[in-house]
Order: structure tokens, then sequence, then C-alpha cells
């Protein structure tokens, strides 16, 4: 017999971005325990700038992600792009005021292209995403390792605000990103395109019997996530105040599919959003401070993170859809003998 | 050498793109350098390809059946430290360690097996999640920098061999293990085990319809993959000693090494021989680029294009399938 | 005043790799109209249907649409002439909701961006057209029930200006009370002027709703007529009546029937209930009945994929509780599933590594002598490959079929389970599969056999159990009547 392929889904009371809110709340206030017990204020003045200082980099790097996630695919290049871009902008700048808004627009450029080429690679070449951001980031490694020797450029005063200003105790940064998941989830909302991410990554053959051009959705996915590691390159710039490869590490890409994968958005596409991915990188940050305000060994943070990420997907798996379609039509059960 | 036949029939199916590239880069490396192929220099080179191969083996049964590792490059580095610390420089403690080692990357491929399968988080997730807690977990417990040291005895495998051969000079360990294991890796696909491992990764529904014990098999796998990173720790840790980045980014190289020899993500296709061949084919890459005096820098951009270009060639080569079958055999 | 007909089909042929399914069929439907579509499974009715889809183009013929001539090559191009279609298989996407699945693609826009107030309001107008109080627009399909995500696929059908409505056999998954949802529906349908397309083979609803019937019969058209002008009795027959050749090979002489394998007693589970079943050792028991009337469901609770909850089960003798695969096999028990690609075979694999699929499997299973009887099995069922290493995806439907009847002979079955084993097979290998079947027979295993053909079973099967809505209808001997059978599996007849 056949039965309709379309899954149901058991009905939960809460959406899944209010519980990944309700969890920041537990953590946080867990986490506030936690430290006065040890005899700190996690809301101190110091320790609140810190937990959002964490958020931005991560953060800008995630939204990105996010769009990325949504569509079934995958983007491991972004570190690098972030580190390009903030050589880019620094070089760009030259210690000159005048030149940041060609330097900013020039980064968005140059990273909106590489976004634009790891598309075409999975679109058209139909090479696996994991394979063709790795191999762009590979690329993008060698040119960054023989162009840059060092630290390069030059970044004003003026920019490097950006890094460091704050409105009493939240980082401009901060604001800049929550401006920018903002824009995101209008973008998912209200934008067809955006709209069109979730079908893409949902049932990419319904999307396309749908008339979507689901090749012009992802490939946009991923030019806009490269956008957004060239806007995580723009803060690292303002931070060091010149650019700099070094800044890399492996952990920014994992980090950032950590948060978004937190944030209830399904690594299988078609489900989530840039609201649970900020909260995803929000509880990454707390945990992150907790520790520093308790003076737990650094190293403790990774272990937790890994077990945190673990569990909260595993819990995420339980609410997954049911399979079975098919009505029940004899309620009477009985024992077999 | 019927292996060299067998490389060449196989290079005909879609399969056998890497072992081209292999022969095209080898060919390459000795046209740059005739003398590599001679004894001691080639022996050199397999010695320290070894523990790429067999972390290759390794991985290709995670992908096969479906799965990724990605734990593996941080289970390697904390081997090492694990190694260090507890050996401290006694010859005594050498064979008891190895043995502490031993389990240990068994007891990570099992839980990473077990929450796959039994808690069904995905295995990019959940090796990811391994990835934080071992590189954390050692660190933590070393207080951030590796301590102690190899002892003798330990490095053997690593660094030495049968000395004194003709020809060839040295025959290092590390290679009679590499052909050791990977023999074993490439029997073990022909067991029932194997089939049923790669049967799942083709359809797991129909596997298990066929009363195959899917997430068992898919959780040795995992195993498989732990014992793989303890191998080439202690050959990684003989050859090139103990240092706090060992590993660092190695699962991605694993990974690349695998898909290059015509393993898909996904699992399913693809032999281990490939894979291994794959992990030869960077290893030769690595020293052609030596061999060109190519920029350490420009490294990463080369190895990053081949990648793109072999996945897309054999993407391709996939998607216009062979003829159908059309002879009729008459019964026997 | 005669309007153009909202459809007309003239003369259409479509052959799948050289085996004709539909010859020279015609079909009209009158603007809003409730025309149904009937035959027997493997009549043609769904590939005409994808034909009107966009999913196949046919190999002659002519489709006019409102009298403009009109031809598909892809489903988008139908939507926009006006031909909706609504399969069996929802192509909506759980994640999103109500609003936005009848939308999608063409969500409406206002400077630019999604007009998410007017697409509620436009669902929610549409939804209210239907007659439809308990379904919200904003609403996540993937947490409605199989009736509401219909009507979702219906509401989208109709917000996109269709015509004409296909909906394939629209009741086999909804419970009785959802199938008086969509008659009001498909009555609201009506009062707008929009027509529906009425693929089915349930009789009372054909009776109830309908104005006309197309009946199809071995890919050929027999008869249209108007509702009124015809009883269901004459219904049947027109859908089944014919000479009953004799395609089968006879029982094969030396074939006896022993002792009872497979027993069933008062099985039952939430889809299925009182089931009673002998097969016994030499026998081919056929199950029959339409679609949703249970009979995968039996199968695949004596594999134990759907385990039974009630009742008893005994397997030579033994009382067994089959709650796996794993356990079925160990009871001797095989399965020929009804989907051999998503669920038979492991495409990418060779016809050896499939051939030995449920020997490798199963430890208590395998054994040496066994694996060595493979190569003899696949010869015995003229197997056409280029070689054992062979990739299963490249042989034709029949060839994977026999690698997957061998991988469960392989394992010496005592009871075998077919389900709809001839699907998708041309007529020669078809015949090659029925002698297979029968000496699956001789050879003393207990063979049940699920087949839609009626005529298939009735050929091959020593004995027919009919089934209704979960229940035994009936059983007739081998050899009954396709009408007899079809009166019980329809329910105008029970025992």
């Amino acid at each position: 017999m056949r039965r309709p392929r379309i899954a149901t889904l058991g009905t939960t009371a809460l959406s899944s971005t209010a519980m990944i809110y309700l969890a920041l709340a537990g953590v946080l206030v867990l986490g506030a325990a936690a430290a006065a017990i040890d005899g700190g204020n996690l809301f101190a003045t110091a320790n609140l700038v810190d937990m959002l200082t964490r958020t931005s980099l991560t953060g800008f790097l995630a939204i990105g992600m996010t769009l990325v996630i949504l569509c079934r695919s995958l983007d491991l290049s972004v570190g690098y792009v972030a580190a390009l871009s903030s050589l880019v902008a620094a070089t760009t700048m030259d210690g000159q005021a005048a030149n940041v808004p060609t330097a900013i627009a020039l980064v968005l450029l140059v990273s909106g292209l590489i976004g634009a080429a790891n598309g075409a690679i999975v679109t058209f070449l139909g090479v696996n995403p994991f394979i063709a951001t790795l191999g762009t980031g590979l690329i993008l490694k060698g040119y960054l390792d023989t162009q840059y020797k060092g630290p390069a450029g030059d970044v004003p005063a003026v920019f490097q605000q950006f890094g460091y200003t704050r409105i009493a105790f939240i980082p401009v940064s901060t604001v800049v990103m929550l401006l920018v998941a903002a824009a995101a989830i209008w973008f998912l909302r209200s934008t067809r395109t955006g709209h069109h991410m979730y079908a893409v990554g949902g049932d990419v053959d319904v999307a396309r019997m749908s008339g979507i051009r689901t090749k012009r959705v992802l490939i946009t996915a991923h030019v806009l996530c490269g956008m957004c590691a060239g806007a995580a390159g723009l803060l690292l710039a303002a931070r060091f105040g010149t650019g700099s490869a070094e800044a890399y590490t492996n952990l920014y890409e994992l980090d950032a599919i950590a948060a978004v994968v937190l944030g209830g958005t399904l690594l299988l596409g078609g489900r989530g959003g840039v609201a649970g991915t900020v909260a995803g990188v929000a509880i990454l940050a707390v945990l992150d401070t907790v520790f520093n305000v308790m003076q737990i060994d650094p190293f403790a943070k990774d272990v937790l993170r890994g077990a945190v990420i673990i569990t909260a997907v595993a819990l995420y798996a339980r609410r997954q859809l049911d399979r079975t379609a098919r009505r029940p039509r004899f309620a009477l059960e009985g024992r077999l003998r | 050498m019927t292996r060299v036949r067998d490389l060449i029939a196989k290079a005909t199916n879609p399969t056998g793109t890497v072992f081209i590239l292999l022969v095209l880069i080898l060919a390459g490396v000795f046209a740059m350098n005739p003398g590599f192929f001679e004894g001691p220099s080639l022996m050199a080179f397999l010695k320290q390809a070894a523990p790429l191969v067999i972390l290759a083996a390794g991985q290709y049964f995670v992908i096969v059946s479906g799965n990724f590792d990605l734990s593996v490059g941080a289970l390697v580095g904390a081997q090492v430290v694990i190694a260090a610390r507890l050996i401290d420089g006694e010859e005594s403690r050498t064979l008891p360690v190895i043995l502490v080692m031993i389990a240990f990357g068994i007891a990570v491929g099992l839980v990473n097996g077990l929450i796959t399968t039994v808690l069904k988080v995905q295995s990019f997730i959940t090796t990811l999640g391994m990835l934080l807690v071992l590189y954390g977990a050692i660190r933590l417990w070393t207080g951030g920098a590796p301590t102690g040291s190899l002892s003798e005895s330990f490095r053997t495998a690593g660094r030495f061999g049968i000395e004194g051969v003709p020809v060839l000079g040295q025959i290092p360990w590390a290679l009679l293990i590499m052909i050791g294991l990977g023999a074993g890796a490439i029997a073990l696909m022909r067991t029932r085990f194997g089939r049923i491992l790669m049967a799942s990764g083709d359809n797991e529904r129909a596997a298990s319809l066929s009363g195959a014990r899917v997430g068992t098999v898919r959780t040795a796998a995992f195993v498989l993959s732990g014992l793989s990173a303890t191998v080439a720790g202690i050959l990684i840790g003989g050859y090139a000693g103990v240092s706090a980045q060992v590993g660092d980014g190695l699962e991605f190289t694993v990974i690349t090494a695998v898909v290059l020899g015509g393993v898909v993500l996904g699992g399913g296709r693809g032999s281990v021989l490939a894979a291994m061949a794959g992990a030869l084919t960077i290893e030769a890459l690595f020293t052609l680029f030596n061999q060109m005096a190519l920029p350490a820098t420009l490294r990463p951009t080369v190895q990053g294009a081949i990648i793109i270009a072999a996945v897309a060639y054999a993407a391709g080569r996939r998607v216009r399938p062979a003829p159908a079958a059309t002879t009729t055999a008459t019964p026997s | 005043m005669t309007t153009a007909p909202v459809l007309a089909m003239r003369g259409i042929d479509k052959a799948f790799l050289g085996v004709p399914v539909l010859s020279s069929v015609d079909l009209t439907v009158e603007p809003g109209q409730v025309h149904a579509l009937v035959g027997e499974n493997g009549a043609g009715k769904s590939t005409l249907m994808k034909i009107l889809a966009g999913v196949h183009t046919a190999d002659a013929g002519t489709v006019e649409l409102n009298g403009r001539a009109v031809s598909f090559t892809h489903p988008l191009q139908a939507q926009h002439a006006g031909v909706a279609s609504v399969f069996q298989e929802f192509n909506l996407l759980p994640e999103l909701t109500v609003a936005e699945n009848v939308h999608l693609g063409r969500e409406p826009r206002r400077r630019g961006l999604i007009d998410r107030r007017a697409m509620t309001e436009r669902t929610a107008a549409a939804l209210a057209d239907l007659g439809v109080e308990d379904l919200s627009p904003g609403a996540k399909v993937g947490t409605l029930s199989v009736a509401h995500q219909q009507i979702t696929e219906i509401a989208k059908a109709l917000s996109q200006g269709a015509d004409l409505i296909c909906m394939d056999e629209p009741t086999a998954a909804l419970a009785d009370a959802e199938v008086e949802l969509l008659y009001r529906l498909i009555g609201r349908l009506k009062e707008r002027g929009v027509s529906v397309l009425y693929v089915s083979h349930r009789l009372r609803e054909i009776f109830d709703l309908c104005d006309a019937i197309t009946v199809l019969k071995d890919g050929r058209l027999v008869t249209c007529v108007d509702t009124a002008d015809i009883t269901p009795d004459e219904l049947v027959t027109a859908m089944v009546g014919r000479r009953i050749e004799a395609q089968f090979s006879a029982r094969l002489s030396g074939t006896e029937t022993g002792e009872v394998r497979l027993e069933i007693r008062g099985g039952g589970n939430a889809w299925i209930d009182a089931i009673d079943l002998d097969v016994r050792a030499g026998e081919i028991v056929g199950l029959a009945g339409l679609q949703g009337s249970g009979r995968t469901e039996i199968a695949e609770a004596v594999f134990g994929i759907a385990p039974f909850t009630r009742g008893t089960l005994t397997v030579d003798g033994r009382p067994v509780r089959i709650s796996s695969p794993r356990k079925a096999i160990r009871a001797g028990i095989a399965l020929v599933t009804e989907d051999r690609k998503a669920q038979g075979l492991a495409l990418r694999q060779s016809v050896r590594s499939n051939a030995r699929m449920v020997l490798d499997a199963n430890a208590r299973v395998h054994s040496r002598r066994r694996l060595g009887r493979i190569p003899g099995l696949l010869s015995s069922l003229d197997l056409a490959m280029r070689g054992e290493d062979q990739e299963v995806r490249y042989l034709s439907g029949g060839n994977q079929q026999k690698v997957v009847v061998a991988k469960w002979l392989a394992a010496e079955p005592g009871v075998i389970v077919l389900d709809e084993p001839t699907r998708g097979i041309d007529v020669g290998a078809k015949h090659k599969l029925y002698s297979v079947i029968r000496s699956l027979a001789a050879e003393g295993l207990a063979v049940l056999l699920i087949a839609s053909e009626l005529i298939e079973v009735i050929g091959l099967a020593d004995r027919v159990v009919v089934l209704h809505d979960g229940r035994i209808a009936g059983e007739l001997p081998g050899g009954a009547t396709e009408q007899d059978v079809m009166a019980y599996a329809t329910g105008r007849r029970s025992a």
C-alpha cells in the first residue's frame, strides 16, 4: 500500500526557537549561580562585555552559515574568507579614514565572489559541499600564505572603534551583529529567495516542481554566507588594527556550525533559522565567560562545548519527524500471546 | 608485480581515477628526480606515508557505511600525548602503555558509534563534539603542553625497520605494518562484515530488511577508525616525536584522501584499496611539491584545486552510467 | 450552445521499454464534471494521469484543454495550463505552513516582498470556499493529519487556478469520517465549475460522487458512460471481464500439499483485524484486495516489520513471536517486498553481493553450502547479466526481481511471502517469474502471494483470500472468476 510520503511531526507545545531561548536563560541562571558560589559575579560589567564581545565574531560567521545549512549545504571556507577579508580591509584602508567605505565595499565584493564560486562548484560541478568548500578554503590558504608573510595593512583609529567601542556595556560590534541577524531574519521571512531556502533544503524536488529556481537560491545562500564571513573579517581587522592571516584557526568554522546546530537548525536543511542561531552563539559565549570568571581551565571549556553540542542535538533528534503517516484502523490493542 | 597489473586493470573503471592520478604524479616525481625510485628514498617515502594510508583505511570503513569521523585528528594527537606522558621515558612501560592506547582508541570509537547509532545524532556532529572533547581533555590533563617523552622502543615502529637489506637499505616497520593492515582491510571488506557494511551505506533499508544489524556494523566501523588512529599515532610519534600540534586538521586530509580514492561521501561505493591509494596520492603530491621546490605556501592552493577537480570529474562520470546489460547468459 | 470540454484526450499511446501501457485511449471531461477513471491495477490509469500531469509524454495522440491543443514536457507546464494533480505521495513541505505550501513558488508580493497577510487571507478564503472550517492557514503541514494534508494539496490546486484537478486514489489513506469531508470538498469544487478526474476503484465513491465513468482495461478504453446509465455489477464486469486464457502453467505435477507451515490465528494490529490464515507446504495462497485493504500489512506483520499485536503465529508447528525481520528470517520466513529498488536491493552493489545479502547479514542462516548454491540459483532463474560482478542497477526490472528472489532462496526459507512480485516487469519476464513461483511451491515452500492484478492471483494461487478494509472478506478457490473476487474486494459481498 502506498502511503503519503510526507512525514508527520509530533505536536509540540513549544517551538524549537522558544526552547533554545529557554535553554539560554537556563544557562545564564545556572552560570550566574555557579559563578556566585565561586565568589564571582557573572553580571559584572567586565564579564558582560566579555560575553557580548565573544558573540560578535562567531555570530557573523554563524549567521551566514545558517543560510547555507538551511539549503542543505555547508561552508568550510568561512575562516579563510574572514582572514582574507581582514587583510583586504587593512591594506585598502592603509591608515586613511577616507578609504574606509571603499575598503568595506571591496571586502563585501571579494567575499561575495568567493561565496559565488563555492555555490557554483556545488551546483554546476556537482561537487559535495564538504569537499567543495574544503577545497576553496585550501586554495585561499595558499594564496594568503604566499601573498602575506605576516600582518599587513593599517586600520585607521576611526574604524578600530568598531572593534572596541561600547554603548554602556554593549559592544558596537555586537550591536552590528544583531542588526545583521535581524536583517537575515527579515530576509528569510520576507523575500522570496530567503523563503525559498527552506524549500530547497526541505525537499529540492518539491521546490523544483513548484517552479523555484533552486540553483539560484543555493548560490545566493553561499554568496551571503561569504559576505557574512567578510563582515567577520572586518571585525578582525578592527580588533587587531591590522589584517592578519594568523588569526585563523580551524575552529572558526566548527564553532559557527556548532552554534547553528545548537540553535535548532537541522544539518539536513529545511528547518531552523537565524533567531535560534543567535541563541546558540549566546549560549556558547555565556559558557565561555562562566569558565573565565570561575577561572576554570580553558581546555575544560572545549570538553564541555563538545558535550553540550552532542547532548543538544541528541535531544533535538528525539523531537524529530515521526515517519509513520498511516492511520490506525483498529484502535483496540491486545497482547500477542 | 601482480599488484601493478591489478592497479592498471582498475584504472579503467570510474573509481580508477585515483590510480591514474597517482601514476601521473609519480611520473612527475620521477621526471624531477629519477633518484626517487631508488631503494632507500622510496622506502623513506613509504615510511612517511604509512600513517595517512592507515588512517585512510580506517576512515574508509566509516565513510562507506554512510558516516563521517571528524575526530581522528584529535585522537591521533591525544594518543601521542598519552603515550609520552605515561611512558615518560621508561622503556619497560612501553608495551602496557600501547595496550592502554589501543583500549582508548577502541573506547573512543565505541562512543562515537553508539552516540551515532543509538542516540541518532548525525556522525558529523558526534565526531565534531568528540573532536572538541578530546582536544580539551588532553590539554586539561597535561596542563596545555605535552609532557614526558617516548621511549626508544616505542619509537622503533615509526623510525626503524629491517636494516641492511640489499638494494632497499631499510625496510621500515611502518611499511610492513601498512601493508599488513592494508591487506587486512582489503580482506575484511570481502567478509560478511564488509559486504554488510557496504550494503548498509548503499541502502540502509534493504540491508535491515535482509536482517542486517546496521547499527552494530556501523559502530564497528567507528571502532576500526579509532584503532587506525591509534596505530597512526604510534607511527607518527615514532617518526616525528611529540608536539602539541600533532593531528591538527588531519581529519580533513584523511577525508580528502578517501574521497580522492573515489569513495562517495554518503556511502555504498568505493574500495579500501582506492582509499589507500588516495592517501598515497596525496603524499606523492606533497613529495612532488618538494621536488618542484614549490613554495610551501602555495601547496594548499594546488591541493585544493586538485581535490575539487578530481571530485568534479568523478561526479561528471557518475552522471553518465555505463550501458546496461544486453546479453542473455545461457544457464550453465 | 456546447462549450469545449475541459479535457479531451484522443488516441493516446504510451509504451515503456517497448511494452505498450496505453493503446489509443480517449478521455473526455466536461466542465464542472466529476469524472471517474477506473480499471484494475495495471489498466493504465496512473500512466494516463501522469501524462496529463506532465510527468510523462504520450508517444502518440492529442491532448486538448478547453479546446486548445497542448503538449506537456514538464509538470510546471501542466500547472500553468490549469491542470493540477494530487498524487498519493503529496508534494508538500512538512516544515512549512499550510499557507506557505499552498503558495509555494507563487507567493503574493507587495513592493517586492512576500505579503504574508495576503497569503494567509487568500488561503483562508480558499479553505472557506472548500467548506473547510477546522484548518488553520498557519498550521505546520507536518503536524496535520493525512486528510488535512490532502486538503492542503487541493487548496493548492485551487489557488493555482486549476480548471481540472486529478486525484489519484484520494481515499486510499483516509478514515471513513474523512471521506465524507472529501465528498463535501468535491461538491464545492463542482459548484465552482472545477472539474475533477477521480482515479479510483472504490465503487461506492464512484457511484456517490461521479457523473461519468471511463473504464480502462489492459491499456485500452472499454467504455465511457454516465454513472446513471450503469450498475455496479456491470461496471465490475467492464473492469475485469475477460476470457481467462490459459496463461498460467498448471500446477506442476508432483506438487503435493503437505503440512501447514504458516498459521495465523486472530492476527491483528492497528491496521488489520481477525486474520485467520493457513498456508501449507506446496501451496500458493493468494491475498487479493484493493489498495489499502491490508494485504501488505499482513505481509509486514508476518515478517516483523509492523508486527501483530493480537493473535498467534505458528511456523512449522512452532509458536513464534516475530518482532523484527531478523527474527522472521531465523524462523525461516522470507519477504520479497513491494518496492525492490527502495527495499530489496543495494543498487550499486554487484549481483553477487546482493544475492548473498541475507546469508551475510544473518550468522544463523549463513553457511558455505548455501553460499555455494547461489550461482546455481541465479542460472536456474535465467538471470541475464554480464557476470556476477555487474552492478544491479544496470539490470532490467525483471532481472532485478530475480536477484531479490535468489537472495531469499539462498537462505532456504520455509515460508516465502511475495508482495507484488511482478510489478513493473515486462510480459516475458513475468511469465518466467510465474514458473519460478510455481516451482517454489513444488519444492515444498509455503507461498503467500500478494498481487494486485486479479488475473495473476487467480491464475497462480491454489486459494484466494480476499481482504476488504483490513479484514478477510472471503475465500475463493483458485480459478475463481474475477467478478467474484472483485465483489468481495469492493465490499459488495462478504463471507
